[in-house]
């Protein structure tokens, strides 16, 4: 392993630690289950043991007598609640199946009780002697059940705007030189944050506080109120610290809502820590999906046709999908391209976010297609690509912010021996194992969405920020931290960073990789309309606004600036000629082409991201390229990766430090994903059988033996006024195309479905 | 978890006095309603999943002074059963003249589980078998005899290919057991009757009719110790799995090897990750002895080994999994320095 904290290059910010590494390794950092209640009592939730039916009638009886027991809430006496729309129809939840609503079961560990006591040794075991009789029906589990349906997700799913499409895909196909058609099947996947799907509950009155990890304090605060039928003022939802989200606590589940009621109705605190196999049915996860790619080239390399169908299962009740489609037909330069993604309708939970939602299933396809292609072209990988590279998006022709894609590729492959590559397959190998190297792009869209924030500067420089972003691990303290300081010229130490709460001025969901540039655009921002105010008191005669752009630094002025002839202001001949104490600034800001609802869909807590393809006149993406070492030994065929090599551009790189530890968790997540990570369904039932982490494979240390990431310099002033590319979402994505192609390399084989396994081998 | 009395036991005649009083004519050892506690690694987590619901639970970790040893002598070693698998895999002389046992051992598990857990609890460990750990699922015939067996056309990747029946397929998931089964070690047995011994390969049951009858043990027995006779310095251990660390094998194969002037004395063979109990294939073992090594061979005996192999929907490549296992194992320990 390199080391932590790599030199910044041209627009990067310096590589200082995160701000909350010292509360973090020494257990102080307080996450959900965490804060201290007075007098909680403890939930214990019991989960469906069948995936569709209903339920005849309980036995709690032997649960009753459990010592400390205070209640069992069923369907039968459970808190009403009004319903909340899925999110992508306006609401908050991320389902619309509605637990302990009624006796019907609508899919797997779908919860039907809760147990609520004096301790949770005592929850947990009422739970344990509940009897449940059901009438099961037959499920539809996924793809191959019958009784499912299936419909194109456009018209169903109303953020699934078009199927991309340009040119005359049929014609082109048909007349290509070389041609290639493939079919990838992706599986079911869970978040499994360290973290579990803890809540817990506490009215003061008729105010409810919800201590839960989330990914969007707004949108929970404000579903949660819908759903209790209460003003939205009335709920604050705390969460200092997120034990990593990933997606899944990006929308509200229907957990939080029934212990507010549960709460409210004993009066008392209540505390949920659900287990690790409810947390596989309680949330949501990654659907699986298969797809199709057909590729058609002319024989040096130039795409001509470019076709991907995808199919994604969802729920019965909502019609969620993710549709990469909008990203791979965009990615290469290809004049007729046609796509289609579908539905289809299982008895399931819904399936939601999961990080670099769109994007990992569907880069896998491409990337691995654009691979086969290149063997069939006798052509290197790389150079294939390069031949496809373009600066405008091929549907309708708008060009890309910047793009450092063939840059990536450079880079990388240098560092990772690339053109020590011999290319024939199984060419390679060290004693028992054959040794298999492979590349692919990953991209990932940059998205900003509306945020406010407020700043306060006292005249000793202290300063605070308060914003309810969400530090889910990613250094959002860090990054605003350094925002602030930078902006007002005030030294890092002296800043301090309040966020995970809705007391705090609203920032959009913590997903689609947009929270830094959200978040440090609005800070920037207001951070400059304090000085602003502190220059037109400090010297009237100037030009204020112009002033306010060219001097950076109050108490301290960047070597940059210096170097200009700029000079610090006196924060305290400032304050002085104010006349105050403390100097405080709340603003709003919005990205280029918000909708006009923008910061009232902001309080309401509704996501308004903009950005990546679907920005009016030009198109925003994050890229990079990841190569990879494979080893499948001969005789067990089992596969390893001790090298992934990743080379990512993503604008102005705030803390090299934290950008480089979320790039590598998502290559290693991405390895994972390859190699490891499935969420295997009985058929029978439409049960999920590994839901714990002893049999949903995740790499251990010892599967990870180098990781090498490389920070691209690249300046883009055309996305945002801190001029950042999400990237938390970008390194995951190409990750399982790379380490399949590498796997050809290898063995020959080519390998279209996920994970790979030994048994999947064939040497 | 449900309320359980817990009790130190501070010697053995006090461990086996407890652990028998509460025991039930009609409960298989497995479902006794006092269960001892060594390291906990595997009770625990079951009581937690409700699958393991004792009523007493008896903590044998006081006869750690006198049942930890690892005492090798100049031609057999003796284990006690309280000994860590860390201290055992850690053990000079172990990975010098056993290190089927050794590296079983170190290939096992984590860091932290190895630290706590015991060998006799070790070769003690019950399936993983995802059904048989879920208590949501009604039909499993080793938690409720005769209920029937989800695995049997469920998620089964993970299950047995050899010594299942119509009424269970778990797989038997540790590895030192191969090791000791391979090397003909002789269990110890501490009972109300005093001592008694058996070979390994009597101790485990295989699931017949009878899935949740695990063991040989009675009621109140506890292991207190292994013993081998011999040395075995050529002797690999080769497990096969979907990750690096900490995970359970796919397919293993233990083997022992006395080999003079290129000719095979004597060989052992036992297979983890595949059977449900832990496996000695002697007609393998039996083409072996007297013949000179080549790759053939050890395909003859890979097959051999996996001739009454039996898979279901998810776990047929165990078979050609396995075999090759085997083959390599062979390979390695012909070639190994001793």
């Amino acid at each position: 392993m390199t080391a932590a904290a790599p030199s910044p290059k041209a627009n990067m910010g310096q590589p200082v630690p995160r701000y909350d590494a010292a509360a973090k390794v020494t257990g102080r950092a307080t996450y959900a289950s965490d804060m201290p209640l007075d007098n909680p009592a403890y939930a214990f939730l019991l989960t469906s043991a069948i995936a569709k039916g209903r339920i005849d009638r309980f036995d709690l009886d032997d649960a009753k007598r459990v010592r400390g027991v205070i209640e069992i809430v069923t369907h039968e006496n459970a808190p009403k609640l009004k319903e909340s729309k899925l999110f992508s129809n306006g609401g908050y939840a991320g389902t619309t199946i509605q637990p302990l609503k009624s006796a019907d079961i609508a899919h797997d560990g779908q919860i039907i009780a809760v147990v609520v006591a004096e301790s949770y040794e005592a929850a947990r075991e009422a739970a344990n002697r509940v009897k449940v009789s059901y009438t099961a029906t037959a499920p539809s589990a996924s793809f191959d059940s019958p009784g499912t349906t299936t419909a194109a997700a456009k018209g169903q799913n109303a953020q699934f705007k078009e199927d991309p499409a340009v040119g005359d895909f049929a014609k082109a196909f048909d007349a290509a030189e070389v041609k290639l058609t493939a079919a990838y099947d992706t599986p079911t996947q869970h978040h499994n944050p360290m973290e579990l799907f803890s809540t817990s509950c506490a009215w003061m009155g008729d105010n409810l506080v919800i201590y839960e990890g989330s990914q969007f304090v707004y949108g929970l605060k404000n579903g949660v109120a819908e759903q209790l039928g209460i003003d939205a003022d009335k709920v604050r939802v705390v969460n200092p610290y997120v034990g990593g989200g990933f997606g899944s606590r990006g929308s509200m589940t229907p957990r939080t809502a029934i212990i507010a009621g549960i709460a409210k109705r004993l009066g008392r605190p209540i505390k949920l820590v659900p287990t690790r196999d409810q947390g596989f049915t309680i949330t949501t996860h990654r659907a699986e999906t298969r797809q199709e790619i057909k590729l058609g080239a002319n024989r040096d390399g130039k795409l001509l046709a470019l076709r991907h169908e995808g199919a994604e299962v969802s729920s019965r009740a909502d019609a969620y999908c993710v549709g990469g489609t909008k990203t791979t037909t965009r990615l290469y330069a290809c004049p007729n391209v046609d796509s289609l993604v579908s539905i289809v309708r299982a008895d399931r939970n819904t399936p939601g976010f999961m990080r670099s939602p769109p994007e990992v299933p569907y880069l896998f396809a491409l990337e691995s297609a654009m691979d086969a292609l290149a063997v069939k072209l006798n052509m290197d990988p790389v150079e294939l690509r390069r031949i496809n590279d373009t600066t405008n998006e091929p549907i309708g022709g708008k060009p890309y912010t910047s793009r450092s894609l063939m840059a990536c590729f450079d880079e990388a492959a240098k560092a990772f021996g690339w053109a020590q590559r011999s290319p024939q397959p199984k060419s390679m190998s060290d004693g028992d194992w054959l040794i298999g190297y492979g590349c692919a792009a990953t991209c990932y869209p940059t998205q900003m969405g509306p945020s406010a924030a407020r700043v306060r500067l006292q005249r000793d420089g202290r300063t605070r920020v308060e914003i309810a972003g969400h530090e889910i691990g990613t250094g959002a303290y860090t990054v605003i931290a350094q925002t602030a300081a930078e902006r007002l010229g005030v030294p890092l130490e002296k800043v301090a960073v309040f966020m995970g709460d809705s007391d705090l001025p609203p920032a959009p969901v913590a997903g689609g990789s947009n929270s830094t540039a959200s978040t440090c655009s609005a800070v920037m921002m207001v951070c400059d309309q304090i000085r602003q105010r502190l220059f037109k008191a400090a010297m009237p005669a100037q030009s204020l606004t112009d002033r306010a752009k060219e001097t950076v630094g109050l108490g301290q002025t960047p070597a940059t600036q210096a170097a200009k002839g700029d000079r610090p202001l006196d924060i305290e001949k400032a304050f002085d000629a104010l006349g105050v104490g403390v100097v405080e600034e709340y603003g709003e800001w919005k990205p280029e082409g918000a909708p006009l609802d923008s910061f009232r869909a902001m309080h309401n807590g509704q996501v308004r991201l903009v950005g990546g393809h679907a920005m009016k006149d030009q198109i925003a993406y994050a890229f990079g390229a990841e190569f990879v070492e494979v080893r499948v030994n001969r005789f067990t065929h089992e596969i390893r990766c001790p090298r992934l090599v990743g080379a990512f551009a993503a604008g102005r790189i705030m803390n090299p430090r934290t950008a480089r530890s979320q790039l590598m968790g998502g290559l290693i997540w991405g390895m994972s994903s390859a190699l490891l990570e499935a969420t295997e369904i009985d058929e029978r039932n439409a049960r999920y059988v590994n839901d714990n982490l002893a049999d949903y494979l995740v790499p251990v240390n010892a599967d990870v033996a180098g990781v090498e990431v490389i920070l691209l310099s690249e300046q883009d002033d055309r996305i945002n006024p801190v001029g950042v590319k999400g990237l938390g979402e970008l390194a995951n994505v190409g990750t399982n195309a790379a380490i399949c192609n590498a796997i050809h390399h290898a063995t020959g084989q080519r390998i279209r479905k996920l994970p790979v396994r030994l048994e999947n081998i064939e040497v | 978890m449900r309320p359980f009395s817990y009790q130190r036991a501070t010697d053995p005649d006090m461990a086996v006095q407890a652990l028998s009083a509460a025991a039930a004519a009609n409960h298989p050892l497995s479902q006794a309603i006092a269960q001892p506690l060594a390291g906990g690694t595997t009770l625990i987590d079951l009581m937690k999943l409700d699958v393991m619901r004792p009523a007493a639970i008896v903590d044998i970790n006081p006869l750690a002074q006198a049942w930890s040893a690892i005492e090798p002598g100049s031609d057999s070693l003796r284990l006690g059963a309280l000994a860590k698998m860390s201290d055992v895999a850690a053990h000079a002389e172990i990975q010098r003249n056993y290190p089927v046992i050794a590296s079983s051992l170190k290939l096992a598990a984590s860091a932290q589980l190895r630290n706590m857990a015991t060998l006799g609890g070790n070769v003690m460990q019950r399936t993983r078998c995802s059904y048989f750990r879920d208590v949501s699922y009604e039909n499993c015939n080793k938690r409720n005899p005769g209920s029937g067996c989800a695995a049997m056309d469920g998620v089964n990747r993970m299950h047995a290919v050899l010594g299942t029946s119509d009424q269970c397929i778990a797989t038997y998931p540790g590895d030192l057991a191969q090791a000791l089964i391979a090397l003909d070690a002789v269990v110890e047995i501490t009972g109300r009757a005093g001592t008694r011994s058996i070979p390994f390969a009597e101790l485990h049951k295989a699931p017949g009719n009878s899935p949740d009858i695990e063991t040989t043990l009675q009621p109140g027995e506890l292991i207190s110790a292994f013993s081998i006779q011999g040395r075995w310095p050529r002797s690999v251990y080769l497990k096969a799995r979907d990750r690096q660390s900490y995970e359970f094998a796919l397919s293993s194969a233990a083997i022992a090897l006395d080999v003079q002037d290129g000719t095979i004395r004597d060989a052992r063979v036992g297979l983890g990750g595949v059977a449900t109990m832990p496996w000695r294939a002697r007609e393998a073992e039996a083409l072996l002895k007297g013949q000179k090594f080549d790759e053939a061979l050890a395909q003859r005996v890979a097959d051999a080994a996996f001739a009454d192999a039996r898979g279901r929907r998810h776990n047929s490549f165990k078979i050609a999994l396995g075999k090759r296992v085997v083959a390599r194992a062979l390979q390695q320990a012909v070639t190994m320095e001793i």
